[in-house]
């Protein structure tokens, strides 16, 4: 029946190119590799789960991307959510803040406190995490060009407000090398922001060693035209560039491998997808442990966030995002993912209400409380196809990253611009599928309704608030010690021109009040600015 | 004006405005200009009025596109529109693409962007748009103009 399909029933290949059967058996299982990759959950190569209870132990933490106006407006936003019980945080910082401007800097016109929360200095952090119990909520910060600033920044002010740091947990999103391929918040050349990543790395192996310096991000690229395998290959070639960044300093993997997460998409085919995640969770250990060579296990963890995916939401009939996310939420869960921050319905619009951000914690409540989907581990394992897909989509990401080996690494190719053209190159063919038909999207290309636009509430931009957040800067710049603040800023200086690790002397400078711009200014005063390659063929 | 009659391809430059980091769009459109047979500018992320009037001026461009996914759009463009004047190139076609709430499409077109096109826009409107308008504005595409 599977090789000799009736002439009228259409071949089926997911987007990652594997054909797919109309039946599954335990044969196909066998020949594609069987189950020498399975296991059992908490044991290597984690295939089924990184844990042996999963959610039967802890449901997902549930962190939604928050943040905008100045870090007063934040909080109450934050201290919101933590009241309908979300259990992390998911900070969203404006774009000045992450491109390393203040906010008093011309190129932050219109832009202050837009997308996110504007941060200056730890003034600012400090209002933003006020009367939030830091041991309770986990904070992810969504930040990547500044991220070693704002790293800092929050170490500062835990320890300034009595958490041990030698505890402290969260994450930096701080995967500078995806932000060349999608996303753009890029401020250093290549090579220092690679070496920046590796100051976070090894400075938080020392001081904040459960802190996770780094998520790596396969779910940008995927935003930019990546398919889902390549999604996770080449998030895996960046995590493996940072691996080699710091284990060139000396630090061995198992006392940082441990520490680095990953986020990834959840937009596509809901078995391509638990197939994604179960197969990049035995070829992450795998990697680990044979090419890294870690002992402990918890190095070789795929420990993620999931949930996002905005490609997949629609601008049209935007009600319709509800019901993705809600499978997005499911896939999620199916998945073993550990964290979960769900696009809300009116993200393709503006920034998230309050009113949606409540829709996306109550879809994830749901599934925990009404759904039984914490109940039992990897409950899709066992599926011929599930697992016959797992074994496939895990050969496809091997592929991938054997082919990136082969043509000089990761770095190389996304310095050069080949991985920014190939994923655009995609992303204009699949507008080109969904524009005639052939890739479908309900609402946009088939059932498509007369209703007119959607009424959604836009969040409003305040000038106002703009203003203050100036004013605040300005207050903390008159009232700091100016010649501390430059001594600071020369260290950061010296230790950039000096190569050796810069955190400490970024440390330093938060402490003294030093701005984001201001520190951005003294690295980049020795390693110079990011200049875009613009490359448009296949 | 029809496309034949012109003695160069349209030329376009497709701007990022601001600090938005969103380039999927901006790059898809860059390709379906292309494939129409434009030449195109692609400036890169992270381009100030003054670098988009100024690129424009030097390239000596038929088209000014911007592609702007972040909400700064207006203040953006207000800015935009002076220099751009003053540049002599206020008889090229201006048009935005992006996220775009519906009732900022009125203020766009009152600052001098003809065209603007909303998340969800289909390549080949955006492209025949450009044919049509571009085609009359463009003062290389008349009779006399230089070979």
């Amino acid at each position: 029946m599977n090789d000799r399909l009736p002439p009228d029933v259409a071949p089926v290949i997911n987007e990652s190119g594997i054909p797919i059967r109309p039946l599954y058996t335990a044969d196909d299982v066998a020949a594609s590799g069987g189950q020498s990759m399975l296991g059992l959950p908490g044991e290597y190569p984690f295939t089924r789960g990184i844990h042996p209870l999963m959610y039967r132990r802890q449901p997902w933490t549930m962190r939604q991307y928050t943040g905008f106006g100045n870090a007063s407006d934040t909080n109450a936003r934050f201290k919101y959510l933590i009241a309908n019980g979300q259990t992390g945080l998911n900070v969203a910082f404006d774009l000045p803040t992450q491109c390393g401007l203040d906010s008093d800097d011309p190129l932050a016109e219109g832009e202050v406190g837009r997308v996110g929360m504007a941060i200056d200095t730890l003034r600012d952090v400090e209002i933003a995490f006020d009367g939030i119990d830091l041991d309770r909520i986990t904070v992810s910060l969504t930040i990547n060009g500044s991220a070693a600033i704002l790293i800092a920044m929050y170490l500062a002010m835990a320890e300034r407000r009595g958490f041990d740091v030698k505890a402290l947990r969260g994450t930096a999103q701080n995967d500078i090398l995806k932000e060349y391929i999608g996303r753009g918040t890029w401020i250093f050349p290549v090579e220092p922001s690679l070496r920046l990543v590796g100051d976070t790395i090894e400075y938080c192996a020392q001081h904040a060693p459960k802190y996770s310096p780094v998520s790596v991000c396969g779910y940008h690229i995927r935003e930019s035209g990546a398919n889902p395998a390549q999604e996770m290959a080449y998030a895996f070639c960046i995590a493996s560039a940072y691996a080699d960044e710091v284990l060139r300093r000396g630090v061995p993997i198992d006392e940082f491998a441990g520490r680095l997460s990953f986020n990834f998409n959840i937009y596509g085919n809901l078995f391509e997808q638990v197939a994604k995640f179960r197969a990049g969770r035995g070829l992450w250990a795998k990697i680990v442990r044979e090419r890294f060579g870690a002992r402990k296990p918890g190095s070789m963890w795929l420990r993620m966030i999931a949930g996002g995916g905005g490609s997949g939401l629609t601008f049209e009939q935007p009600e319709l995002n509800i019901v993705r996310g809600a499978y997005y939420a499911l896939i999620s869960a199916l998945s073993g993912a550990q964290t979960m921050a769900l696009c809300c319905y009116d993200e393709a619009y503006t920034i998230p209400s309050e009113y949606a951000q409540r829709i996306s914690l109550r879809t994830m409540q749901l599934l925990i409380e009404e759904m039984g989907l914490c109940d039992t581990v990897d409950p899709l394992g066992g599926s011929y196809y599930v697992e016959t897909l797992t074994n496939q989509m895990r050969d496809e990401m091997e592929r991938i990253v054997a082919d990136v080996d082969a043509r000089g690494g990761i770095v190389g190719l996304i310095s050069s611009g080949a991985i920014q053209s190939q994923v655009s190159a995609q992303a204009y063919r699949r507008q080109r599928d969904i524009e005639a038909g052939r890739f479908r999207k309900v609402g946009v290309n088939c059932y498509r309704t007369d209703a007119g636009e959607q009424d959604v509430e836009f969040h409003p931009y305040d000038e106002a608030d703009a203003r203050a957040q100036v004013e605040r800067l300005a207050d903390v710049r008159r009232t700091r010690d100016a010649g501390a603040v430059g001594r600071a800023l020369e260290d950061v200086r010296r230790a950039a021109a000096d190569g050796v690790n810069t955190m400490p002397a970024i440390v330093g400078a938060v402490k003294a009040y030093a701005s984001v711009g201001e520190i951005t200014a003294a690295l980049t005063s020795v390693v110079g600015r990011y200049r875009e390659p613009v490359r448009f063929e296949d | 004006m029809s496309a034949t009659a012109r003695v160069r391809p349209i030329r376009v430059v497709l701007a990022k405005p601001g600090l938005d980091g969103h380039d999927q769009g901006a790059k898809v459109v860059v390709r379906a200009m292309m494939e129409a047979g434009m030449e195109v500018i692609y400036t890169g992320l992270r381009q100030t009025p003054e670098a988009v009037a100024r690129i424009a001026l030097e390239e000596d461009v038929d088209v000014i596109a911007l592609s702007s996914m972040a909400g700064s759009h207006l203040a953006f463009c207000r800015r935009l529109k002076p220099l751009l004047e003053d540049a002599g190139l206020g008889d090229r076609l201006w048009i935005i693409g992006g996220n775009l709430p519906k009732q900022d499409h009125d203020a766009l077109r009152a600052l001098g962007f003809k065209g603007v096109f909303q998340t969800g826009s289909r390549l080949d409107d955006i492209t025949g748009f450009i044919e049509r308008d571009a085609g009359a504005a463009t003062p290389a595409a008349g009779e006399g103009a230089l070979p």
